[in-house]
């Protein structure tokens, strides 16, 4: 029997987007407010696991066509060559540094290296949590 | 360099050689080669004699292990110029005697490989000033032994003969090194020549009495002193060089240097005074007693050279009497003992040696060893019988051969002991000379029974392998120089003793200053005296025990063999292997809750007991928080979702209670405003919760558990003591905060990382080593997830390791 789950990918459709950017929205507010890299990074998988729960896996590869074993790769060779990038400014590894910028568009906004280090973090937490499940669920 | 360090490299240099030559040798050759080793260490060595002879000793030592203290620090008087004498002598003999004994379809050059080994390890033994040096090479002598025990490595017995000689010997040589280790503690000294020097200050240490034992423990496993003399009649298996080499002349000989060498350490004590002695006498008896029973050849000399050792041993024992007396004219009579060990040492490897290879030549020519199928071959191998004639007298005590004088010295001290007036002497001295006594009588017989059952009677060619003949001059070479040295001795004794023995005897003791000259010198003719009326009754006894032989040989079976000693050592290792395996099955369940258990238990009793045995257990309850409602609520709905799951039926309950565990936790984060923890935690419970179900999908049904009722309760206990020490822990560490919290540092956050968020600084910034290695581990833990789904290792049915 063909089940007919026109509703939940109906909804899906919309809260994914809401989940996405309530995604970003941690991850972003992560250096002033709760949130951070870990938690965004949970929350974007949600928002992947959704789309895998609601439509097929071939369909979802095909609207996200990368692997997600090198997202977490690149996850993890993200956060070690920011800590090394410190080297280069003879600082000890892993040294995080901030300044506060007059951007064009934004104004004056504090730019910091600790989020790129997190971007390392949140692509690692998306890119595991996704690959767990999806090695787990295509092994039924 | 120093000619005493050549002389212990060389055998090892030679050995190098050997492996790296072997091969374009003619196999034939091989021998030659190394005879040339101990020949030239002879020759080098006895240019020294009269330096020796005048009290000159020879020292050198260079750095090995400087850190530690540790010389390879050598030291020439003496006694060690006695030792390596015979050792370099006797092995030069053997050799030559090896080169005709061994075929040369042998593997020889493993032979003399082992062979250099263990005679450069010999000559470390005994050239040693360092404890620890020392110990070095007395291992090496062991493991060198158990090679060449086990040469021929197809046959069961040679290798039940080289184990049983390594398991006790090196059980010795550990006891001993831990002797060594007390005796460095207790003088902070290890050298040999610096622990003599202070020695009167340590027979007040409370280590020295265990030193002395483990030491001795070390010498009597090396000499085969009762009841470790069961390794050396199985080490018979060995070919016959190495027999007459190793278990007559040197290796047992090691424990014997051991002993004399630290005598004047632990001389004058009563315990080593009647260990030694005692010890000794009662292995001459033992070792006499069994060589009479014994019908092959190699097992009767195996025990006479048991005997033999026993006493020399003795000797030691009796003539270390002499440095409780100190210096003085009256202690020099005592002397005597050592210096008939000392003269009894040397006769003992010339005759024995030449015994041995006697026995070798009947082996090799006749191709058996039993003496139950020889007999009559004085006429076919005159010579051979000749020599044998000439050991085994001198074995017995008879003139004129040296071991006739070596016994009247013997008989002599023994005689003498009685007069000392220490050590409960007057009461059971009376015991020394009528064991001697007795134990010479059996020597005597075990003699005749070499000479008389072998040569004489009726030849008996129809139980042998081959017709008798006589052996190739080559062979008889080695036995004829010993023999001849045995009368040589007996004739000269005092050139022997002039040079070598005296010098010894000043080593062994140093504080007695006027040894050396006050000793009478050794004469054949002594006069009508207890000795001789002795030795006249051993003869007399022994002549008419050895004609009624048969009737009295049948005593022997009184005792039945389960109660041997041998059957004692094989009990004791099949037993041991036995109960450990028992034991090891009775842990090691391969249930993984046992193991679990034993880590609770573990945990439980050293870190509950090291707590409250060091009295850390303290609670002080004045700076806790008010407890509000709602974390009552929660504490309350989590213990009864805990112990709810233990009695949970289906997995599905179980994983959905440890989800409200979960959760619940998340709301105490919320409760304690742990905002991102409250977060983190939702988030993640809620992913292993689905992980769970999704997984235990493909697992079968929950069965009831079947422990018995007993183990149930057992379980429980110990879950209830872990948990209750759990919060024991948690409170006493809540009650003794002692350093102020250094949280204060990361207040200033947005100062020194620009973030307000104090959490996510401290995990991007202040220690985003830690979280930099937590995503590795999230990420090896994602690969591995789908390495272990995709690969499916174990579902296939070949192996992968194997391809």
């Amino acid at each position: 029997m063909k089940i007919n789950d026109v509703i939940l990918q109906t909804v899906t459709r919309i809260v994914v987007f809401i989940i996405l950017t309530l995604g970003v929205y941690l991850f972003l507010s992560g250096h002033h407010n709760p949130g951070g890299g870990f938690i965004g990074g949970l929350v974007l998988a949600s928002a992947f696991v959704l789309l895998y729960l609601a439509f097929d896996i071939e369909t979802v590869h095909k609207g996200t066509p990368f692997d997600f074993k090198i997202v977490a790769a690149i996850g993890v060779f993200i956060s070690v060559t920011t800590g090394l990038g410190s080297l280069l400014f003879g600082s000890h590894f892993l040294t995080q540094t901030f300044a506060h910028v007059h951007l064009p568009v934004l104004g004056e906004t504090e730019l910091a290296t600790v989020v790129l280090f997190e971007v390392g973090v949140a692509l690692t937490v998306v890119g595991t949590v996704v690959t767990i499940i999806l090695s787990i669920s295509e092994d039924v | 360099m120093n000619t005493v360090i050549t002389a212990i490299m060389l055998p090892f240099l030679a050995a190098v050689l050997i492996s790296l030559l072997y091969k374009r040798l003619p196999r034939t050759r091989i021998g030659w080669f190394v005879l040339f080793v101990p020949v030239s260490l002879f020759i080098i060595l006895a240019r020294y004699i009269p330096a020796i002879a005048k009290g000159e000793t020879y020292s050198y030592s260079i750095d090995w292990i400087p850190s530690y203290g540790i010389r390879f620090s050598t030291y020439l008087d003496g006694l060690s110029m006695i030792f390596a004498l015979l050792i370099t002598g006797v092995g030069s003999l053997v050799i030559l005697y090896s080169i005709y004994y061994l075929s040369a379809r042998e593997s020889l050059h493993h032979f003399y490989i082992y062979l250099l080994l263990f005679m450069g390890a010999m000559l470390g033994v005994v050239f040693s000033d360092h404890l620890f040096v020392l110990y070095a090479f007395w291992e090496l002598t062991s493991i060198s032994s158990f090679l060449l025990i086990a040469f021929w490595y197809h046959r069961k017995n040679s290798r039940y003969g080289a184990q049983k000689s390594l398991l006790i010997t090196v059980s010795g040589g550990i006891a001993m090194l831990v002797g060594f280790i007390m005796l460095f503690v207790m003088a902070e000294s290890a050298s040999i020549r610096e622990l003599i020097a202070t020695f009167p200050s340590l027979s007040n240490e409370s280590l020295f009495l265990p030193a002395m034992i483990l030491i001795l423990l070390g010498a009597f496993t090396k000499s085969a002193q009762f009841p470790f003399h069961i390794w050396l009649p199985d080490a018979m298996e060995a070919p016959t060089p190495v027999s007459a080499y190793l278990h007559s002349a040197t290796m047992v000989k090691a424990g014997i240097y051991l002993i004399a060498r630290f005598t004047p350490i632990f001389g004058g004590d009563a315990i080593w005074f009647w260990l030694i002695s005692g010890v000794g006498i009662f292995t001459l008896f033992w070792g006499s007693l069994n060589a009479v029973r014994q019908i092959d050849l190699k097992a009767l000399l195996a025990f006479s050279t048991v005997s033999q050792l026993g006493l020399i041993v003795s000797l030691f024992g009796l003539g270390s009497v002499a440095l409780s007396f100190g210096s003085s004219t009256e202690s020099v009579i005592y002397t005597q003992a050592t210096f008939a060990a000392l003269f009894h040492l040397v006769n003992h490897s010339t005759f024995k040696g030449a015994l041995f290879m006697v026995v070798g030549i009947i082996d090799h020519e006749l191709g058996t060893r039993d003496i139950r199928k020889l007999g009559g071959l004085m006429a076919l191998m005159p010579i051979t019988f000749t020599i044998a004639m000439i050991g085994s007298f001198s074995m017995a005590g008879l003139p004129p051969f040296n071991g006739f004088l070596s016994k009247e010295l013997f008989f002599a001290a023994t005689l003498n002991i009685q007069q000392v007036d220490l050590f409960s002497l007057a009461t059971w001295g009376w015991l020394f000379p009528v064991i001697a006594w007795i134990a010479s009588v059996f020597t005597f017989v075990y003699c005749m029974i070499i000479v008389f059952k072998t040569f004489f009677g009726a030849y008996h060619p129809e139980k042998l392998e081959h017709h008798a003949k006589e052996a190739p001059i080559g062979m008889l070479i080695s036995p004829i120089i010993l023999a001849c040295f045995v009368i040589g001795i007996f004739l000269f004794p005092n050139v022997l003793g002039d040079s070598l023995l005296r010098p010894a005897m000043t080593s062994v003791f140093p504080s007695i200053a006027q040894v050396s000259e006050q000793l009478p010198s050794i004469s054949i003719w002594h006069g009508f005296n207890g000795p001789l009326y002795m030795t006249i009754g051993v003869i007399a006894m022994g002549v008419l025990l050895f004609r009624i032989l048969r009737r009295w040989q049948p005593v022997y079976r009184l005792l039945p063999p389960e109660w041997s000693l041998n059957a004692l050592y094989n009990l004791a290792l099949v037993q041991a292997e036995e109960r450990s395996e028992k034991i090891t099955r009775s842990y090691m369940t391969g249930n993984l809750r046992d193991y679990a258990l034993y880590v609770y238990l573990f945990f439980f009793i050293t870190i509950g007991g090291g707590l409250y045995l060091t009295g850390a257990f303290s609670f002080d309850m004045s700076n806790n928080a008010q407890i509000r409602i709602y974390e009552w609520i929660l504490v309350f709905v989590m213990m009864i979702a805990g112990v709810a799951i233990l009695f949970a039926k289906s997995r599905l309950t179980a994983t959905l209670l440890n989800g409200v565990l979960g959760y619940s936790i998340a709301i105490f984060f919320v409760l304690f405003r742990a905002p991102d923890l409250a977060l983190t935690q939702l988030v993640v419970e809620t992913v292993t919760t689905a992980l769970f179900l999704l997984c235990f999908r493909f697992l079968p049904e929950w069965k009831k558990e079947t422990y018995k009722r007993k183990t149930k309760v057992f379980h429980a206990i110990i879950a209830i003591a872990t948990g209750t020490l759990v919060t024991l822990l948690a409170l006493s560490v809540q009650s003794n905060k002692m350093f102020e919290s250094i949280s204060v540092y990361f207040e200033n956050a947005y100062e020194l990382a620009g973030g307000n968020n104090i959490v996510n600084t401290i995990l991007g910034d202040f220690r985003a080593f830690d979280t930099m290695l937590e995503i590795v581990v999230l990420f090896i833990a994602g690969l591995g997830v789908f390495t272990l789904i995709k690969l499916k290792a174990g579902k296939e049915e070949q192996n992968i390791e194997n391809k």
